[in-house]
């Protein structure tokens, strides 16, 4: 995209960035949709639109934007109705910066997987202030249950991340992916699995949907929510598995790594990711969810100390090859 | 003037501004989110300085992990919606707040202004400036770093140990209470501040979704 004038070109990448960002999470939503319906031999989905329930999606999308816009009398009115926007903004700007391949980027940025850790954190403010605002018990408690469970679970994934980019020797997810070679995948294997299981809590997806369990507190901080911002946050939970699985499929999977990458990096990237993606709709099918205690019990006890060992094997790793 | 520094500019009002109505506020979980708020644009004034990797690391830390503490902390206590009457400071704090505010802000301004008024950076030769500083703390200041890590691995034991000791207690004294009318004034703190908080802002049930 060279030939364009500059302005134009940032115009251009972020209208794509903004296209991505609406047509993967719906992709996934649907693959979610569908995969579980087989799974569990749910007929719900399966019927709308006729064959294999392909409308099931659009119906919902209607209905959330019938629905009517309601603000609780008591409830503390900016921050309620800006807490689905805090939520949903900061995987726009982490989608942005993950690459498909080394030119299929929305903004090359030199340390990028420090941007997408740093904006991944922030959404769970829009948690905190959707749970607070909404001035609900149910929703208090899900906030809060969500604020331990994300400080819990960043720093293992920090961790994890920490020892991919030290093995590549790079903050930059293009440069990491290049240096991503097929025996990585055992040598990195203890940090995949520790940061697939803190990106699964990040997103507060079953098994640790403890936030929103609704079996407990209703639906936790968006208990209160409807129509087209209860929809919001719902479109930030997907765009979080696009956004973790793109990241995991970049730092542990080789991202665009494969035949005829060189015209077909950022399928590869977007297959490897989806992969991912359908990993974590099959682990919300099978797993029960867990109890806070266990929650805790396993962010501190299990993934904590894995991640620091798999630092050490990969601090001897980098010494003993360079 | 170019476009940065109109950026800049910009940036650093919302920085200052978001910080006066922080302390300015009557709503307790407001002045955390225009904390949260003045943080951020910071971590953009140092963006828009070229120093991409302190403004990550700042929006890492402040936004991601201090503010959401303070934000979590708040919520453990009566965080009311609205202004309260009972947190509320009296009027000679406000203006001792004020003085003693604008006095660290002049005695601050008076010592760093001469010392950076010829500071200069080049932003339009995009360099790297990931490795310099990892040099620097790694290589240059490696003790000092060690040294602080060190004593954050102290507090975070001792804060460990202090907790210990409390629990301790509370298991000895609910061994000592076999019977039953013994007065329980050591409640789980857990419990006992959830039900303080989450009763502080209950409302009407029934509003939520339907479907």
């Amino acid at each position: 995209m060279s030939g364009l004038p500059p302005w134009l070109e940032v115009v251009v990448r972020a209208v794509a960035v903004l296209a991505a960002f609406l047509v993967l999470p719906l992709l996934v939503g649907q693959t979610e949709h569908k995969v579980m319906a087989h799974m569990q031999g749910r007929l719900g989905p399966m019927y709308a639109g006729g064959f294999h329930g392909w409308a099931q999606l659009v119906a919902d999308g209607v209905k959330f934007v019938q629905k009517e816009d309601i603000t609780p009398a008591k409830a503390d009115r900016w921050a309620f109705r800006l807490a689905p926007f805090v939520a949903l903004i900061p995987y726009l700007m982490a989608l942005a910066v993950i690459p498909l391949s080394p030119t299929v980027v929305g903004a090359d940025v030199d340390a990028s997987v420090v941007l997408v850790l740093a904006v991944i954190g922030v959404g769970v403010i829009g948690t905190l202030m959707a749970g607070w605002a909404s001035a609900n018990k149910y929703s208090l408690l899900g906030a809060m249950r969500a604020a331990a469970q994300l400080v819990s679970y960043e720093l293992p994934m920090v961790l994890a991340v920490a020892s991919v980019a030290l093995a590549a020797g790079s903050l930059s997810l293009v440069s990491i992916a290049e240096a991503w070679k097929p025996w990585w995948l055992l040598w990195q294997l203890p940090g995949a699995i520790v940061f697939l299981v803190a990106a699964l809590a990040e997103l507060q997806r079953p098994p640790f949907d403890m936030p929103l369990a609704d079996s407990e507190i209703v639906f936790g901080a968006f208990t209160e929510y409807t129509g087209l911002r209860f929809a919001f946050f719902l479109l930030a939970e997907y765009a979080g598995i696009v956004v973790m699985s793109l990241l995991f499929a970049v730092l542990y999977l080789g991202g665009w790594s494969g035949p005829f990458e060189q015209w077909l990096g950022w399928l590869w990237t977007l297959l490897k990711g989806f992969l991912v993606a359908v990993v974590v709709i099959w682990l919300r099918v099978s797993w029960p969810r867990m109890r806070e205690d266990q929650l805790q019990r396993l962010a501190w006890v299990w993934l904590v100390p894995i991640a620091l060992l798999q630092l050490a094997l990969t601090a001897v790793g980098v010494v003993m090859t360079s | 003037m170019t476009t940065r520094d109109i950026v800049f500019v910009a940036v650093g009002a919302v920085t200052a501004l978001s910080a006066l109505l922080s302390v300015t506020t009557k709503h307790v979980v407001h002045a955390a989110l225009w904390l949260l708020v003045s943080l951020g644009s910071l971590a953009g004034a140092y963006l828009v300085l070229g120093q991409e990797l302190v403004g990550l690391v700042q929006l890492l830390v402040y936004v991601g992990a201090i503010v959401v503490l303070v934000l979590f902390a708040l919520m453990l206590t009566r965080a009311p919606i609205g202004p309260h009457a009972e947190i509320d400071t009296p009027r000679w704090q406000r203006v001792a707040g004020a003085v003693l505010g604008g006095a660290t802000t002049a005695l601050l301004a008076s010592l760093l202004l001469p010392l950076f008024a010829g500071a200069t950076a080049d932003l339009d030769r995009p360099s790297t400036t990931t490795p310099q500083i990892a040099q620097a703390i790694f290589g240059t200041w490696v003790w000092p770093f060690e040294l602080l890590s060190v004593l954050l691995l102290v507090a975070l034991v001792g804060a460990f140990a202090v907790s210990r000791i409390v629990l301790q207690r509370d298991g000895a004294d609910r061994h000592d209470a076999d019977h039953p009318d013994h007065p329980d004034h050591h409640d789980s703190h857990d419990d006992g501040d959830r039900t303080a908080a989450t009763t502080a802002v209950t409302s009407e049930p029934g509003t939520g979704r339907v479907g």
